[in-house]
């Protein structure tokens, strides 16, 4: 019993986890019709900023938190303006093979700089260890997973649902030409969307490097897990993509521990059998495009 | 004239040998004079073209864009591995039958699966198929050798006759014909009305049904032919270098296998072998400059080639051999990459 408490709770950390990871990708593949394979590198990007910040410069940890998210936004936004925006209504095979190049070169170039190996980022000692609750063993820097994720996820939920430019996002993404035509400024809006993916990406990416590993092939070992929050998630709201994470987490976890031999075997069966029993995810609306 | 008529003429001198096409496999087979001691690269090149023909099919000719075109050529690469390995198929042509055979099945099974849904289920769905067989590889390491490979591959002559010899000149040779061969039938078939009625599916899929084409039968059947031709060059590799390891499945093979069909242009079958002589040239280049990180040019060249725009491009490329064309025939340009567009 208490196994199986532990098992969901470091699922529930891991799922919260891919959710800040991929949300980003939620918007640009999800809503704005975009195949960004490259989501990965801004996710890496972050993390990297953050351990050099802290390992090198002595930064404490919770204050290269913020700097990931800003870098990888400011990353994202610049590549939005010079090189994303010039895509949107290109096929998709173009738009895969722009992201693939893009993740081929932000492997090769972080290899160069950061050295191939993996790299960790000094936590505080508040966060090591972990406390005992009824007898489960909950990790602190788990838990403060849990919390700063969760804190997230209701932050973006408030912003979509309840404000101006949350009604500006929906209105561009379910019809961009009606949208323009009332005066919204719709490839703005989507700089400031795409931008903020790419910086919660990159917050992930930091708060990742202790649980899921940094190194410069990150974007494509964690592609696939991404892509899945994302398709079997659907686009239609925020909650298909978080339960799909949830789901994706726990039973990753559930299946590494139960199963160790499968491997990630489990997952991608999974992946597929949903995707052919509902090909716009377990919880998409029908076909937009 | 009827417009059936019409219709079988066109397809009819679509089909027809051209001077240019002499030309160029004359040249291939120029160049095993030319380049005696280059056989091992040459080698790697006509696998690649075979294995580039193959994704050809079903993205230039049926408009599938996949991810995980290795899964078939792992498949064929570990089957042709373990027939020579356990002694169970000697002679190499057979095997290479036999892998392909495999593969085939595979892809027959799969393509169900591939079928349903739009670019982006297809894209996930061929994915994951390949991550899972890679998957699958390493966890029955007792049969495939896990990370460290099939080791130990002796191969018997080809036919009982051609031993492959240690300066891969035979294994050039044995590579180049099988790739002939199929290169033939792949031309018959993309010019028969099957291969018309795949051009269909991909302009308009709701059309071609409309018109009363089989579009799921169609898809199938190509899926299916294009896992035989990747199994086939998969067990080639295997054949030419007595190895099979987990990277055959990896996504980097997919990758790269369409960044260099898409420099050779998709939809007219030479894409790939042209894109094959080039990525191998350019790899080798990249990894003189930068041994470790050849990689971040080619994400480069990528990146270029699509923001440059394909069409564009073949157009630049065309511009010198048009020109001449024109200056010495008198004719109007003949060569012309038919594009696609699979949106």
């Amino acid at each position: 019993m208490t196994t199986l408490l532990t098992i969901l709770f470091d699922g529930i950390a891991y799922g919260m986890l891919l959710f800040v990871l991929a949300c980003g990708l939620a918007v640009t593949l999800g809503l704005m019709n975009f195949v960004n394979l490259a989501h990965g590198a801004f996710a890496m990007a972050g993390g990297y900023v953050c351990a050099v910040l802290v390992n090198q410069q002595g930064w404490p940890f919770f204050a290269a938190l913020p700097l990931a998210f800003i870098a990888s936004a400011a990353i994202g936004v610049a590549l939005e303006r010079s090189l994303y925006r010039h895509l949107y209504a290109r096929s998709h095979l173009d738009q895969v093979l722009f992201s693939v190049g893009l993740v081929f070169m932000s492997v090769a170039a972080v290899d160069y700089v950061m050295g191939s190996s993996r790299i960790f980022i000094k936590l505080p000692a508040a966060l090591e260890g972990q406390f005992d609750v009824f007898g489960i063993g909950v990790g602190r820097y788990r838990l403060m997973i849990i919390v700063i994720c969760g804190l997230l996820t209701a932050g973006l939920q408030l912003i979509l649902a309840r404000t101006r430019f949350g009604s500006r996002l929906r209105a561009s993404v379910d019809d961009p030409r009606a949208a323009s035509g009332l005066g919204i400024n719709v490839p703005q809006v989507f700089a400031l969307t795409f931008a903020f993916g790419c910086g919660l990406a990159g917050l992930g990416g930091a708060l990742s490097a202790e649980i899921l590993g940094l190194d410069p092939y990150f974007p494509l070992k964690f592609m696939i897990y991404f892509l899945i929050v994302v398709t079997v998630g659907g686009s239609s709201s925020i909650t298909g993509p978080f339960l799909a994470s949830l789901l994706l987490g726990i039973g990753d976890v559930a299946g590494k521990y139960y199963v160790p031999k499968m491997g990630p075997f489990v997952i991608y069966t999974i992946m597929i059998v949903i995707l052919i029993w509902r090909p716009n995810g377990l919880f998409g609306r029908a076909a937009a495009r | 004239m009827t417009e059936q008529g019409d219709v079988a003429r066109l397809a009819g001198s679509r089909a027809r040998w051209r001077a240019g096409e002499a030309v160029f496999w004359v040249l291939v087979i120029a160049c095993a004079w030319l380049f005696p001691s280059r056989y091992l690269i040459m080698t790697d090149i006509v696998r690649l073209a075979l294995f580039a023909m193959s994704l050809d099919l079903i993205l230039g000719y049926a408009g599938i864009v996949s991810l995980g075109h290795a899964a078939f050529f792992g498949v064929g690469a570990y089957s042709a591995g373990l027939l020579a390995l356990h002694g169970i198929i000697n002679e190499p042509v057979l095997a290479l039958l036999a892998a392909g055979l495999a593969a085939t099945t595979v892809g027959f099974l799969t393509s169900f699966l591939v079928i349903r849904g739009a670019d982006l289920t297809r894209l996930m769905v061929t994915l994951g198929i390949a991550l899972l067989l890679e998957a699958l590889a390493e966890r029955f390491s007792n049969i495939t050798g896990g990370t460290d490979g099939l080791q130990g591959i002796e191969m018997q002559p080809i036919l009982g006759l051609f031993a492959f010899d240690m300066f891969g000149k035979t294994g050039f040779f044995y590579c180049l014909i099988v790739m002939f061969l199929l290169f033939l039938l792949a031309r018959r078939i993309v010019n028969s009305p099957f291969g018309l009625s795949l051009r269909a599916i991909r302009n308009n899929p709701l059309r071609a049904a409309a018109i009363g084409v089989p579009v799921n039968r169609r898809l199938i059947a190509v899926y299916t032919l294009a896992a035989f031709y990747a199994g086939i060059a998969g067990a080639l590799f295997t054949q030419t270098t007595a190895l099979a390891s987990l990277d055959v499945f990896s996504f980097e093979r997919s990758a790269d296998l369409m960044l260099l069909l898409v420099i050779g242009g998709t939809g007219y079958l030479y894409g790939g072998l042209i894109g094959a002589v080039v990525f191998k040239m350019l790899q080798e280049v990249f990894s003189t400059l930068t041994p470790q990180y050849w990689q971040f040019w080619i994400g480069l060249v990528l990146v270029a080639i699509v923001l440059v725009g394909r069409t564009r491009l073949h157009r630049w490329a065309l511009w010198l051999p048009n020109l001449l064309i024109r200056q010495f025939v008198g004719r109007k340009a003949v060569v012309a990459v038919p594009e696609s567009e699979g949106s």
